[in-house]
C-alpha cells in the first residue's frame, strides 16, 4: 500500500486538524467542547500543549530524517550524537544541587546547554562531522559515559530519582506558550533549512563520493545541518524531556507509506512526527483519565507497534 | 472649635485607615523558593502538592479548606477523599486550575511551580528537608492562613514533646549507636536528614557521618563494621537483612534488637510535619521494648 505524495500530505493535514481539535476538547474529566470549560483552563494550557506536542513531534521527525540521511543508517536517531545524555546528565546536575528550587528557566536552560555540550563534545572526539563512522561511535560513546556519570550523581542523591525518571520518560504537560514560541523558532529555521539542502541530501544517498564529484557543498551542508539537527533536539529535550521513538520511527513510518526522494523526507518526517506526537499526547492524556500515562510510554508502544507491522507486511509481500 | 473638628476627622481618618487595612489584611510573604507572595485575605480555597503541608494545614485547623491534594497526601483520613491531583513531578495542571484554588502549597520543583504561576494561580513553596524547615513552613502556612502565631504555637508544643520523647529512652539506650535504613541500596538516614535530626534530639548516635550528607548509600561492608546497637528500618526490608550477604554478622540482627515499621507508621517517621512528635515516640516505644544493648 503505498500513497501518492499529495494524498498522504492532506491526509495528514486532515488527521493533525482532526487530532488539534480533539486535543483541545480532551480533558481530564472526559471530553467538553472548549466553550463548555473555562476559557483559561483551553488557552493556557490545552492550546500550547497540543501546539508543543505537535511542535516537538516534528522536530524531532525532522530531526530523525536528517539523521538517518545524513548518516545514511536507518538506526539513526536524532538523540544519536548525545544530545539525550547531555541534557539528562544536566538536568540531574542542577536537581542534585538543590536546583528544584532554582527558576523554571534554570532546569529548561540546563537541559539546553547539556544537551548542546553533548553534541559538542561527540563532534570534537570525532574530529568533526566528516567522518560517518567515527562521529556514530563517538556519539555512542559519549551517550554511554555521561549516561555513567548522571547514574553515578542520581545515586550519589536519591532524592533526584523521580524528577530523573519523569525527565527520561517525557511529558508535554508543562509547556506553555513561551516554550511553544522557542520551538516554533527553531522548527521555523530546520524546516527551510532542510530544503534547501534536499539536493544534497537526494545525493548523499548515492555514496558521499558521488556527492562530492558533483560538486555539492557536502561539508558545509553537513555541519549545518549536524548544528540544526543539534538546536532541534537541545530544544525539543529541554522542553519536554526525552521523549522516546518519535525521531526513530517518523522517517520509517513516512518510508513505509510513501516513495519520497530523501531529500523530501525531512519535511515529509516532521508531518509524521508531529501527528505520531499529538495522537500519542491525546492518548497519555485520555486513556488513564484522570490519570496521565507518560506520553513516551505511548510513543514507544505506537511506533513500536507500526514499525512491527510494517515489517510484518514487507516480510509477506 | 475648628481645631477641634478637625482633630476628631483626623483622628477618624486614622481610625478608618487602620479598620480597611485590618479588614483588607493584605498577606505578603516570601517563600522558600525566595518568591514574594501577597495575597488580598487569607485563601479558602487550598490544594496542597504536599503530604507534610497537608497535615500541617489540618494540624492548623484547616482542613475544610482543601480543596484537592497530591496522591501521596493520607492523613488526616477526612483528605482521602479530595480529588487526588497526580505527584509532585507529574502534577495534573488542568485540573488543578480547574478547581480554582486561592493558594497551592507546592515543594520546590521548578516546572510544576513555574506552570501554575503562569496561570496566575498563588503559589507557596515550601521546602521540607530539615526540622527548622519545618518550623519555618508552620509559621509561614499559619500566617498565609491568616491564623496568627498558631505555627508558633504548634511548633513549641511539639518541642514539648519532643523533649518528653528524649527523656523517655531508657538509660541503658541513651547514646546508642544506630543505623537507620530508609532504602535497600543500602541508603541510611543522614545526621543531616529529617529523620537523622530526630535520631539527634533523642541523643541517639547516627552510624553514617554527617559528611556524608542526608542520604548516605553505604557499603553494606561498612554497616557490618560499625556493628550499629540497633537497626531500624521498613518491617518488610528488615525481614531481607538477614540474607544479605555477612549481615548474618549484625550483632543488633542476631539479638533482634531491631525497629520495623510498617507503611502507616513509616509515614509518621519520614514526613517533616506535625506528626514529628509520634514519630520520635514510635522510636522510643520501640527501643523500651527491646532487649538492653
Amino acid at each position: 500500500m503505498r500513497l501518492k505524495p499529495s494524498t498522504a500530505l492532506a491526509l495528514s493535514l486532515w488527521a493533525t486538524c482532526a487530532a488539534a481539535i480533539a486535543s483541545l476538547c480532551a480533558g481530564p474529566e472526559g471530553w467538553a467542547w472548549p466553550g463548555a470549560v473555562p476559557g483559561f483552563i483551553v488557552w493556557e494550557i490545552r492550546a500550547p500543549r497540543t501546539a508543543a506536542a505537535w511542535l516537538l513531534g516534528a522536530l524531532l521527525g525532522w530531526a530523525g530524517a536528517v539523521a538517518q540521511g545524513l548518516f545514511r543508517n536507518p538506526l539513526a536517531d536524532p538523540y544519536l550524537l548525545g544530545s539525550a545524555s547531555g541534557a539528562s546528565l544536566a538536568v540531574v546536575l542542577v536537581l542534585a544541587a538543590g536546583g528544584g528550587a532554582l527558576a523554571s528557566m534554570g532546569l529548561v536552560a540546563a537541559a539546553f546547554v547539556g544537551a548542546l555540550a553533548g553534541i559538542v563534545l561527540t563532534l570534537a572526539l570525532a574530529r568533526g562531522a566528516a567522518h560517518t563512522p567515527r562521529l556514530l561511535l563517538a556519539g555512542v560513546v559519549v551517550g554511554v559515559m555521561l549516561g555513567a556519570a548522571s547514574e553515578g550523581v542520581a545515586s550519589y542523591s536519591p532524592e533526584v530519582l523521580r524528577a530523573r525518571q519523569v525527565f527520561l520518560l517525557g511529558s508535554t504537560a508543562f509547556v506553555g506558550w513561551g516554550g511553544v514560541g522557542w520551538l516554533a523558532m527553531v522548527l521555523g529555521l530546520a524546516l527551510p533549512l532542510g530544503l534547501a539542502l534536499a539536493r544534497v541530501l537526494d545525493a548523499l544517498a548515492l555514496g558521499e563520493d558521488t556527492a562530492r564529484s558533483l560538486g555539492l557543498p557536502v561539508s558545509a551542508a553537513r555541519m549545518a545541518l549536524v548544528g540544526l539537527l543539534a538546536l532541534a533536539t537541545g530544544v525539543a529535550v529541554a522542553q519536554a524531556g526525552l521523549l522516546a521513538f518519535v525521531g526513530l520511527v517518523a522517517p520509517h513510518a513516512v518510508r513505509g507509506l510513501l516513495h519520497l526522494r530523501p531529500g523530501a523526507m525531512p519535511l515529509a518526517s516532521a508531518l509524521a512526527g508531529g501527528l505520531l506526537l499529538l495522537l500519542a499526547d491525546l492518548g497519555a492524556r485520555t486513556v488513564l483519565a484522570p490519570q496521565e500515562l507518560p506520553v513516551g510510554v505511548l510513543t514507544a508502544t505506537l511506533g513500536g507497534a507500526f514499525l512491527l507491522w510494517r515489517l510484518h507486511r514487507s516480510v509477506n509481500a | 472649635m475648628n481645631r477641634y473638628v478637625a482633630s476628631l476627622l483626623a483622628a477618624w481618618t486614622l481610625w478608618a485607615s487602620l479598620l480597611s487595612q485590618a479588614l483588607a489584611a493584605p498577606i505578603k510573604l516570601v517563600d522558600d523558593a525566595g518568591h514574594t507572595l501577597s495575597l488580598k485575605a487569607p485563601p479558602q480555597r487550598v490544594v496542597s502538592l504536599l503530604p507534610s503541608a497537608t497535615e500541617t494545614l489540618c494540624a492548623l485547623g484547616a482542613c475544610k479548606r482543601l480543596v484537592g491534594t497530591d496522591r501521596f497526601s493520607n492523613w488526616p483520613a477526612s483528605v482521602l477523599a479530595l480529588p487526588k491531583l497526580g505527584g509532585l513531578e507529574d502534577a495534573q495542571i488542568e485540573r488543578i486550575a480547574a478547581l480554582k484554588p486561592e493558594l497551592v502549597v507546592a515543594a520546590p520543583h521548578a516546572r510544576v511551580v513555574a506552570a501554575l504561576r503562569r496561570l496566575k494561580l498563588p503559589v507557596l513553596v515550601l521546602k521540607s528537608d530539615t526540622h527548622a524547615d519545618v518550623q519555618r513552613s508552620f509559621e509561614l502556612l499559619s500566617a498565609v492562613l491568616g491564623q496568627g502565631d498558631a505555627g508558633l504555637q504548634l511548633w513549641a508544643r511539639l518541642q514539648r514533646e519532643l523533649e518528653e520523647a528524649a527523656l523517655a529512652v531508657p538509660p541503658a539506650w541513651q547514646g546508642a549507636r544506630v543505623y537507620f535504613e530508609v532504602d535497600e541500596a543500602p541508603y541510611a538516614a543522614g545526621a543531616t536528614s529529617y529523620l537523622g535530626e530526630t535520631l539527634q534530639r533523642l541523643k541517639l548516635r547516627n552510624i553514617a557521618p554527617p559528611e556524608l550528607g542526608p542520604f548516605p548509600r553505604l557499603n553494606p561492608e561498612f554497616v557490618l563494621r560499625q556493628q550499629p546497637d540497633v537497626v531500624m528500618a521498613a518491617a518488610g526490608h528488615l525481614q531481607q537483612m538477614p540474607r544479605r550477604p555477612g549481615w548474618q554478622q549484625l550483632k543488633a540482627l542476631q539479638q533482634r534488637r531491631q525497629c520495623g515499621f510498617s507503611e502507616a507508621h513509616n509515614d509518621i517517621l519520614a514526613r517533616p510535619g506535625p506528626r514529628m512528635a509520634e514519630g520520635a515516640w514510635l522510636l522510643v516505644n520501640c527501643l523500651k521494648a527491646l532487649p538492653a544493648p
